[in-house]
C-alpha cells in the first residue's frame, strides 16, 4: 500500500494517507501535501522546524498540523520534505519538519494550496492500519 | 412565450435534436435521485428548463434550487454538488431556498456557485460559506485603444505586465505595508490606497461598496494573518487567478456597452485575484471559532466545513468584522495591480494612463457575505447573503450602483477560461426576484486538477494557445495544464443559461490575447 494517494476532486485536490500508526498516517499526510506543492525528491531536509498545535479532536489536530506546515512554508519560503510526529495526545500534537529554502533554479512550485479544509476530513483505523483524508482549497 | 419557458427542442434544425443551448440533446435520463448526507434521498424536480428543485427533505429547512439546464444539473448530481446544496438548506434562518448558479460544482462545505440568504434574527454567518479566498473577484480595466491599431504592440504589453505583476505560489509584492498601513487598508479599503497614490479618485465608485466594506475591525486580525498579508498587496497568486489582455469581440447590448465604456475591438485588461494569505488565514481561524459557537448553539452541521455562528452572536459579529478586513484587502490588492497595469501600458505606449482612457469598468467580489435588503414573499427584509462562487447582479435603479450605471444595471464580470472567452454582463430585475440579485461567477470546472495534468501536457497547451494567437506567460507549465480550457465548462453555455434564466444579460464577449498566470 502506498504512503499516500491523491484524492480527485473537481475544483480542488485531497490526500488520503496511510500508516501503521496514527503518527505515521499524519506524517504521510504531510508528505502527500508537499508532493502537491513540489517534487519532493529535489528537496533537501537541511533545516528543522518545530510544530506544536492544540485542538479538541484528532481530525482538527490533523488540519492544524497541516496548516502549520503550510504557514512555515509560506512565511519562511522553505519547502519541506521530511516530517516527524513526536507526540500525539487527545488535544495536542508535537512534531518536526525538515526542508530547505526555495531555490527557483532547482524547485518547481506546482500548486498553491490556500488552506486545509474540513470537508470529508477523516482520521480512522481500518483493520490494522491508520487512514487520514483531507481536501485542500487550491 | 418567454425565453425561460422555451421548450427543450425549440432551436432544433430538425436533423438532430439539440438542447436549449444548442448542444446535441441526450435522451431523457432516468429520474435523478440525490442521496443526502443524513441518508435521506430526494428526487430532483424540473420546474422549467432553467430551474430545478430539490424538495425539502429530512433536515432541510427550505428546498434547494439550481438554475441550470438538464445536462449540467445531471453532471452536478454525479459529483457531490447537489448534496452540498441540500446541506446548506439545513442551516438555521435560511430564507426561500439554498440556491446554485449554472456553474455549480463540487466544493468543500458549500457548493461552488452557491447562494444562501439568512434572516438576521435567527440566521447564521459561515466562514466556509464565504471561502478561504475572501472577496476573490474580478476587475475589468478599459482602454481607448483598438486592437486593430495596436496589434503589433500586444506582445510587448503582455511581456511588460508579466514582469510587473508578481505571480505564482507565495509570491511577494512590490508594495510593503507597515502595521499601521495594513490596518488602514483593512479598515478604509481602496479610497485609502487611492489617497496614497495608487489609482484615480473615480476608480472608487466602480468597485462594489465604493471600495470599502464598512464594519471592518483590524483588532480581530491575528499576527499570523497580518504577517501573511503584509507582503502580498498587488500580487496575483496562483491557481485559477490571472491577468489577461483581452479584445472586445462582440457587443450584445450596445446601450449597456456604451454606459460601461466598452466598444467592439477595444483592448481591455481583466484581473482575477483575491485576499491572498491574509484571507486564507482569517477563514482558517474563524472556521474553528464558529465551529465552537455552532456546537454551543446546538446547530446541526451536515459537514464540518459548514461551521457557522448566529449572525447576532459575538462570534458571528467578529467573523463579519474580520471578513470585512479581508474584503477590503482583496480590493486593495486588485487596486495595486490596476496601478501596475497602468504603469506598464504607460511605459510601453509612451502615453499617460489618462490619455489611454484606462478607467475601471467595475470590480466584483464573488466570495463574500454581505448585509443586503431583498423582497421575500412581498416583505422587504435585511438579510445576510452568502455568495460562494457567485457574482452580485443588481438591477438598474439599485441604490448601491454608482450614478453612471444606475439606469443600466450593475456590470457583472465573468472570467472564462484562457482559450475561449470572458464576458461582461449586466444585472437584472429578475435576478433581484429569483436569486437575491446573483448570477454565475465563471465557467466552473469539469475536470479535476490531476486529471487535467495527466490529459494535457503544459508545453503542448502553451503551443496550442499561441497558435490561436493567445500569448501565455506562466510561472509553471504544470499548473498551466490544470487551467486548460478543456478542464472548464464552456463559459458561452453558462452565460447563455444565466441569460435565459434571467439572472444576468449579456453585454459583451471578450477574447483573450495574452494570459499571465502564476
Amino acid at each position: 500500500m502506498p504512503a499516500y494517494e491523491v484524492i480527485e476532486h473537481t475544483a480542488d485536490v485531497g490526500i488520503r494517507a496511510y500508516g501503521d500508526t496514527e503518527w505515521q498516517a499524519f506524517e504521510n499526510a504531510a508528505l502527500g501535501m508537499f508532493s502537491l506543492i513540489t517534487e519532493l525528491s529535489g528537496v533537501n531536509a537541511e533545516i528543522e522546524f518545530p510544530v506544536d498545535v492544540q485542538a479538541d479532536d484528532h481530525e482538527t489536530l490533523l488540519v492544524d498540523w497541516l496548516n502549520e506546515l503550510l504557514y512555515i512554508f509560506e512565511s519562511n519560503r522553505v519547502l519541506l520534505s521530511r516530517f516527524e510526529v513526536t507526540e500525539l495526545e487527545d488535544s495536542h500534537l508535537k512534531g518536526r519538519a525538515w526542508g530547505e529554502p526555495i531555490d527557483k533554479t532547482r524547485h518547481e512550485l506546482k500548486s498553491d494550496i490556500k488552506a486545509v479544509t474540513y470537508h470529508m476530513l477523516k482520521v480512522k483505523k481500518v483493520d490494522d492500519r491508520w487512514q487520514t483524508a483531507v481536501i485542500f482549497d487550491i | 412565450m418567454t425565453a425561460g419557458k422555451r421548450p427543450l427542442s425549440s432551436i432544433s434544425d430538425g436533423s438532430r435534436p439539440v438542447d436549449n443551448v444548442g448542444r446535441e440533446k441526450k435522451p431523457d435520463m432516468a429520474e435523478t435521485k440525490i442521496t443526502l448526507t443524513d441518508g435521506a434521498t430526494a428526487r430532483l424536480i424540473e420546474i422549467d428548463p432553467w430551474t430545478w428543485e430539490i424538495p425539502k427533505t429530512g433536515r432541510m429547512l427550505v428546498p434547494g434550487r439550481i438554475f441550470s439546464d438538464r445536462q449540467l444539473v445531471e453532471r452536478a448530481s454525479e459529483e457531490k454538488a447537489l448534496e452540498q446544496v441540500a446541506n446548506v438548506a439545513c442551516l438555521p434562518g435560511i430564507v426561500d431556498a439554498s440556491l446554485a448558479m449554472p456553474d455549480i460544482h463540487w466544493g468543500y462545505g458549500f457548493a461552488i456557485g452557491g447562494v444562501a440568504a439568512f434572516r438576521i434574527s435567527d440566521g447564521v454567518i459561515s466562514p466556509g460559506g464565504v471561502g478561504y479566498d475572501i472577496a476573490c473577484g474580478v476587475r475589468l480595466v478599459r482602454t481607448n485603444l483598438r486592437y486593430t491599431d495596436v496589434r503589433n504592440t500586444v506582445p510587448a504589453l503582455v511581456h511588460e505586465l508579466s514582469r510587473s505583476i508578481p505571480a505564482g505560489v507565495g509570491r511577494r509584492g512590490r508594495v510593503r505595508l507597515s502595521r499601521r498601513e495594513l490596518d488602514a487598508v483593512m479598515t478604509d479599503g481602496v479610497p485609502w490606497m487611492v489617497n496614497h497614490g495608487y489609482g484615480w479618485k473615480e476608480d472608487v465608485e466602480a468597485i462594489e461598496d465604493g471600495g470599502v466594506l464598512e464594519g471592518a475591525d483590524p483588532s480581530l486580525i491575528s499576527e499570523r494573518a497580518r504577517e501573511r498579508g503584509t507582503a502580498q498587496p498587488g500580487t496575483l497568486g496562483a491557481g485559477n487567478h490571472f491577468a489577461e489582455v483581452q479584445r472586445v469581440e462582440e457587443i450584445f447590448e450596445p446601450e449597456a456597452a456604451e454606459a460601461f465604456g466598452v466598444f467592439e475591438d477595444q483592448l481591455v485588461v481583466m484581473l482575477h485575484s483575491g485576499s491572498r494569505g491574509l484571507g486564507h488565514q482569517i477563514c482558517t481561524e474563524y472556521i474553528k471559532i464558529t465551529a465552537a459557537a455552532a456546537a454551543r448553539a446546538g446547530i446541526y452541521l451536515p459537514d464540518r466545513q459548514l461551521a457557522c455562528a448566529p449572525i447576532e452572536s459575538p462570534e458571528g459579529r467578529d467573523y463579519y468584522a474580520a471578513m470585512a478586513c479581508g474584503v477590503n484587502f482583496a480590493r486593495v490588492n486588485r487596486q495595486v495591480m490596476t496601478h501596475l497595469v497602468r504603469e506598464s501600458f504607460e511605459y510601453i505606449l509612451k502615453s499617460s494612463a489618462e490619455k489611454l482612457g484606462m478607467g475601471v469598468v467595475y470590480d466584483v467580489s464573488h466570495n463574500v457575505a454581505k448585509f443586503e435588503e431583498h423582497d421575500v414573499g412581498g416583505t422587504r427584509m435585511k438579510l445576510c447573503v452568502h455568495r460562494k462562487g457567485a457574482t452580485r447582479s443588481f438591477a438598474a435603479g439599485h441604490p448601491d450602483l454608482p450614478p453612471k450605471y444606475r439606469d443600466t444595471g450593475q456590470p457583472v464580470i465573468i472570467p472564462g477560461d484562457m482559450g475561449r472567452a470572458s464576458y461582461l454582463l449586466k444585472g437584472t430585475e429578475s435576478a433581484m426576484k429569483r436569486s437575491f440579485g446573483s448570477t454565475c461567477h465563471g465557467a466552473g470546472r469539469v475536470m479535476g486538477r490531476k486529471a487535467a495534468r495527466r490529459a494535457i501536457p503544459g508545453y503542448e497547451l502553451k503551443h496550442r494557445l499561441e497558435s490561436q494567437g493567445i500569448i501565455v506567460k506562466a510561472g509553471s507549465t504544470k499548473s498551466l495544464a490544470e487551467e486548460a480550457p478543456e478542464a472548464y465548462k464552456d463559459v458561452n453555455i453558462i452565460v447563455d443559461i444565466c441569460h435565459h434564466a434571467g439572472l444576468s444579460h449579456k453585454v459583451a464577449r471578450l477574447r483573450p490575447l495574452g494570459v499571465i498566470k502564476g
